[in-house]
């Protein structure tokens, strides 16, 4: 499962990342890393790109990127 | 009288005579203009870093008597720059951009909400040892979503760095602030300090290495880490070729097969997630969104309905409320004019001053009522988070021609002005879709070819009412489209052919809705119409007074010897109203023969063949071509060569465009030609200001001739078509 296949409302857990990409990177630097928890707010209008909240910020990017990030789910403690 | 040798210069001056600069950098939306403005009041100014259009914003700081230069940095989450507007950041940063000497203090603005991601950046400034001082900001929201960060913990995490709290809304916790940045500048020694032990090893071998130390650890770092990092080149003129295969060496050992870049980040986010249970009480993980109404429109088509809302009130806004300002501004500019025309000899000098200055300048100023109000939304939005949560809406949409939900900002600003929304490309990553976005701009229909639109159409498009349309509103609705699809029809051919490359990327981070700082807003509106009046007063004066000179020189003293022996017949002939009205017959007469006459009016008449195609006479021509540096001159040039004078308003303007004929007798201005020519205005490039800051945007004449030349040519070939279909 990686980011582009969640439902709205899903609380995931980061587990790997395809890091090639300098957008992946560049996500990266902003806090998309292993172990790190996020929520899927929701799709833009059309689907994408899509939004997530991560430590109280709202970031958003695209399903191309997405798909780079595998993730398990929760539950999770905190 | 005192003598000479008695002046002594205080011996703090000397000491003081190197200016302390501070630095204020931060992620994007951390407020940190807000604090910019609260540590400057008005003693700010906006200049260019040398060799680029980002903005420099640079304020005077007043602490303990001793005045001291304050940059606004722009934002940015980390040292690996990811566009031109980060690129200066961290040059600005690393000491390495010409006229701004590296900082004194860092001062870093931290969103106390965002610290998870602030974090990052604070490891990156701390371990450039300079004196810095943290300001933690949204404090207030913070507080809101249950967040305490305890700043001592922070501090001593940090390698103690003093941190205090702010809420700049309000000013509270300013005094602190300034206190700490007062001790950070008297402080002089680097304290060396490195969350990434492994990477700071590297490059104290790297350095070990280098004959000349000009760069510093922190660049050597960079240039291990980044892969286009200025410092690489650096490296290679210091080692020759062994630096590629040093660098490849270390950062194998460091990083193993993986990018550096994710190396970092996994490197410093595990320091992070060990530290920031230790500094902020209560992770912020549910907590989101002030208020429902927030999360509501954030839905999609709840967010839709707002997007179309907020766009026709800008609309609205722009022509409507603009107008009663406006008609204020051009009454009173025509009534100054005219009363100079009154009182002063007439002659060469008050031509140039009426006839050039206060027309030329005076058409230029009526636009910032339209470009203030303009700017009003535009600087709110941005600064409640809107404008962010526009561009992830039309994002899908952008990408449909190739672009990306951030171009959404330039092409809206091009709308009053291609200038400003040209540099608001700065923020656009990818180099082609920042280039595709700079061409497509100035279709926009900026505020500048409004006025030729509201001639024409007041002239010639019938005042029909269709439904709960007018017609003349219709045609006006129908150029601004012509106007969209120019722009985006451009740029999609661009990004399929000389811009082709992947599809961007769109990584935003989308602030929370906030209410906009009056102060911040006010403060950013002003400096917006400093910025435009400086142009009125310096480009566009000049392009009314050369434009003055080519259609007043070369002076035919004939013509002047005619003019004055009809006068002297018509005095012998009529008398009162007669006379004066013969009077004025002739003056406009001879105004229209000099015209004719003058280099401009040579000009017309000498590229009159390639323009009768479009239905075009010499003086259209003329006008045209007078159009060139600065369209919103056109008006005031078809006014001259309509030999209007000088207390005639606009609507005897039109009743003599009306009354124009050719030679023959026939029309000029047909409805077919009229619309061609509205046609050309909307997609041709009449703006040297434009021009110019393509050119300094793209770095070279390249792009700037292609969009003149295009936009010229699709401009004549539209009014051609239109000309010749509608005649036909």
């Amino acid at each position: 499962m990686t980011l582009a296949d969640l439902k709205k409302g899903d609380r995931v857990r980061i587990e790997a990342i395809h890091t090639a990409e300098a957008s992946v990177q560049r996500l990266m630097i902003m806090g998309f890393v292993e172990g790190a928890e996020l929520t899927f707010v929701g799709a833009s209008l059309g689907g994408d790109p899509l939004e997530f909240l991560l430590h109280g910020s709202a970031v958003s990017l695209r399903q191309a990127d997405a798909r780079n990030f595998e993730v398990g789910s929760g539950p999770f403690d905190g | 009288m005192a003598k000479l040798s008695t002046i002594r210069v205080p011996v703090e001056r000397i000491t003081m005579a190197r200016k302390v600069t501070i630095a204020l950098v931060g992620n994007p939306n951390s407020g940190k203009s807000t604090v910019f403005n609260r540590l400057t009041g008005l003693r700010q100014k906006t200049a260019n870093f040398p060799g680029v259009t980002v903005e420099k914003r640079i304020g005077k700081l007043t602490l303990d008597g001793v005045v001291m230069d304050l940059v606004d940095l722009p934002g940015t989450y980390s040292l690996s720059a990811n566009s031109a507007d980060e690129q200066i950041a961290v040059d600005v940063l690393l000491g390495r951009v010409a006229g701004t000497p590296a900082p004194n203090v860092i001062l870093a603005v931290i969103d106390a909400t965002r610290l998870y991601q602030g974090l990052y950046l604070l490891q990156q400034l701390a371990e450039l040892g300079r004196p810095m001082v943290i300001a933690l900001t949204m404090t207030d929201a913070a507080i809101r979503k249950n967040i305490r960060v305890d700043t001592a913990a922070l501090s001593r995490r940090l390698g103690n760095i003093p941190a205090c709290t702010i809420v700049a809304t309000t000013g509270s916790g300013m005094t602190r602030l300034r206190e700490l940045v007062g001790q950070a500048v008297s402080n002089h020694s680097a304290q060396a300090r490195s969350f990434w032990p492994e990477l700071r090893h590297a490059a104290e071998t790297l350095r070990g290495e280098l004959e000349d130390t000009a760069l510093s650890l922190v660049e050597i770092e960079r240039a291990l880490i980044d892969a286009d990092s200025n410092a690489i080149q650096m490296l290679q003129d210091s080692l020759g070729d062994l630096a590629g295969q040093r660098i490849s060496v270390l950062r194998q050992t460091l990083c193993g097969d993986q990018p550096p870049l994710a190396v970092e980040a996994r490197q410093r986010y595990e320091w992070i997630r060990q530290t920031l249970p230790i500094v902020q009480t209560q992770s912020s993980v549910t907590a989101r969104w002030g208020s429902k109404l927030g999360s509501w429109l954030n839905q999609p088509y709840p967010a839709t309905a707002l997007f179309l809302v907020v766009m026709a009130t800008v609309f609205q806004a722009v022509f409507a409320w603009a107008t009663p300002a406006m008609d204020l501004i051009n009454t009173g500019t025509s009534a100054f004019g005219a009363w100079l025309e009154a009182g002063l000899p007439p002659g060469m000098f008050t031509s140039l001053l009426v006839d050039g200055v206060i027309a030329g300048v005076g058409s230029v100023i009526i636009f910032l009522p339209q470009i203030i109000i303009l700017f009003l939304f535009i600087i709110v939005m941005e600064d409640t988070g809107y404008l962010a949560r526009a561009a992830f809406l039309v994002d899908r949409a952008m990408r449909s021609v190739g672009l990306s939900g951030q171009s959404v900002i330039p092409l809206l600003s091009g709308f009053a002005c291609a200038v400003p929304a040209i540099m608001a490309t700065r923020v656009i990553p990818n180099r082609r879709d920042r280039i595709a976005t700079i061409i497509a701009a100035p279709f926009m229909t900026c505020s500048a070819r409004l006025p030729v639109y509201a001639l024409l159409i007041a002239a010639f498009v019938p005042s029909r009412s269709l439904g709960f349309m007018n017609l003349q509103g219709l045609v006006m609705f129908g150029l601004y489209m012509l106007g969209i699809v120019g722009g985006v029809g451009t740029a999609l051919l661009l990004k399929r052919s000389a811009l082709r490359g992947p599809t961007p990327t769109f990584i935003l981070a989308l602030p929370d809705f906030h209410l906009p700082n009056l102060r911040t807003v006010l403060m950013k509106l002003l400096d917006r119409a400093r910025i435009f009046l400086r142009r009125a007063g310096t480009v566009i004066f000049t392009v009314a007074v050369v434009v003055w000179a080519l259609a007043y020189f070369p002076r035919s003293d004939l013509i002047e010897t005619e003019r004055l022996n009809a006068q002297t017949q018509a005095a012998a002939t009529y008398d009162g109203d007669a006379l004066e009205q013969a009077a004025a017959q002739i003056d406009n007469e001879a105004a229209a023969a000099h015209l004719s006459q003058s280099w401009l009016g040579r000009a017309g008449q000498a590229v009159e063949p390639l323009f009768v195609p479009l239905g075009w006479d010499w003086r259209i021509s003329a006008a045209v071509i007078a159009g060139f540096p600065a369209r919103e001159v056109v008006v005031a040039v078809l006014g001259t060569i309509y030999a209007v004078g000088a207390a005639a308003d606009e609507a005897s303007l039109a009743d003599r465009l009306r009354a124009a004929t050719w030679p023959d007798g026939q029309l000029v201005f047909t409805l077919p030609m009229v619309l061609g020519l509205l046609v050309f205005y909307a997609w041709c490039l009449q703006c040297a200001a434009t021009i110019a800051v393509i050119k300094r945007e793209t770095n070279g004449w390249g792009w700037p001739l292609f969009a003149w030349s295009y936009m010229t040519g699709l401009g004549y070939l539209g009014a051609l078509l239109v000309f010749q279909i509608g005649s036909a």
